[in-house]
């Protein structure tokens, strides 16, 4: 087989397993916003799947959704009167976490893609910080786990504190809809709101700069799911015997991880990237319950 | 090798164990009445998640 084939093969093999990830991302954005007619009424989606979380960050007051935001519902269960933590939506957050891991982030989160054709905006490209991405693990447990239970007002309610002063995801798919068709609601814009413009303005220039900055650095979901990568049955496996150390797919990777010395790193989505351009077939994403060796 | 081996153990247990945990808490979270609390919030307009509360 000549140079040029096994060139050929290689970008062939990228291309299909990027086109592969692409449908399923657009097939799971879909299937969480199929109430597109909503958006001309400002009105919400009450039937009966808004019981069910989705797996990925989707607000539940975009007229579209279909399924509940994981992190609203959890600070909503956390934050009522008669509960003070969500067994039921952390069960299925640890459910699809050990299951997938961030392949969650990869394949089905809506506003992954949103990233991901944001990057795709001309500019200046740039790599961010390591120190950042610790910032999303001091969002989860302080405005997600933290302050919805220890801030309550007097009849022991407490705020959504993430989606309250941080999440841009609402204010992008939630609040802009629903301001633009709601002339009521654009009264009671406050100083509250202004500060969720900024961040939302913020992340969406760092998601054009940075590949999934949300992801790497504000999103608390992939937190979670970022510690359950370690363990997760979706996982990656290194044959360490065939690695030539060429460093391919460290130049490859959108997330800015080594896959081969941390092939199951908190922040690798497993977007395939490295295992297609692998060219020694070394890295393998596997469903499977035992490690490779 | 032996280290590896014994890592990967741990990580099947860890497996089987927060997969266990999961459906666990999912079932005791059913049972004691929190999907209505998600459905009651989820149908309804967050002021708080758009940045309006």
């Amino acid at each position: 087989m000549s140079a040029w084939n096994v060139l050929d093969w290689g970008k062939l093999m990228r291309i299909s397993q990027e086109i592969k990830r692409k449908i399923i991302q657009i097939a799971a954005f879909g299937y969480s916003n199929t109430y597109l007619q909503n958006f001309a009424g400002g009105q919400l989606y009450k039937g009966k799947w808004k019981q069910f979380c989705n797996p990925g960050m989707n607000c539940y007051s975009c007229p579209a959704a279909r399924l509940s935001c994981p992190i609203g519902a959890m600070q909503a269960v956390s934050g009522s009167m008669n509960f003070s933590v969500s067994f039921y939506v952390t069960g299925f957050v640890l459910a699809a976490g050990v299951l997938f891991g961030r392949a969650v982030c990869g394949y089905i989160c809506p506003f992954g893609l949103i990233q991901e054709l944001l990057y795709k905006i001309p500019s200046p490209k740039k790599k961010l910080w390591k120190g950042f991405t610790y910032v999303k693990y001091a969002l989860l447990a302080f405005f997600v786990l933290l302050f919805p239970v220890a801030v309550t007002n007097e009849l022991g309610m407490g705020a959504p504190a993430y989606c309250e002063y941080i999440c841009p995801v609402g204010t992008l798919e939630g609040g802009l809809p629903l301001l633009a068709t709601h002339p009521e609601l654009r009264r009671t814009i406050g100083a509250l709101f202004s500060v969720k413009a900024f961040i939302l303005v913020l992340t969406l220039a760092g998601c054009i700069v940075i590949c999934r900055f949300f992801c790497k650095v504000m999103c608390p979901l992939g937190a979670i799911y970022g510690i359950l990568n370690k363990i997760s049955i979706y996982h990656m496996d290194v044959d360490k015997e065939k690695c030539i150390s060429c460093g391919k797919c460290h130049a490859e990777c959108p997330m800015d991880v080594d896959p081969v010395k941390a092939p199951n790193s908190a922040e690798c989505i497993r977007c395939g990237k490295c295992t297609a351009c692998c060219p020694k077939e070394a890295l393998a994403l596997r469903f499977r319950f035992k490690d490779f060796g | 090798m032996r280290w590896s081996k014994t890592l990967n153990q741990k990580k099947q247990a860890a497996r089987v164990l927060v997969s266990l945990a999961a459906a666990c808490l999912m079932a005791w979270g059913v049972y004691r009445g929190e999907v209505p609390v998600v459905f009651g919030k989820a149908v309804n307009v967050c002021l708080e998640c758009i940045g309006l509360g």
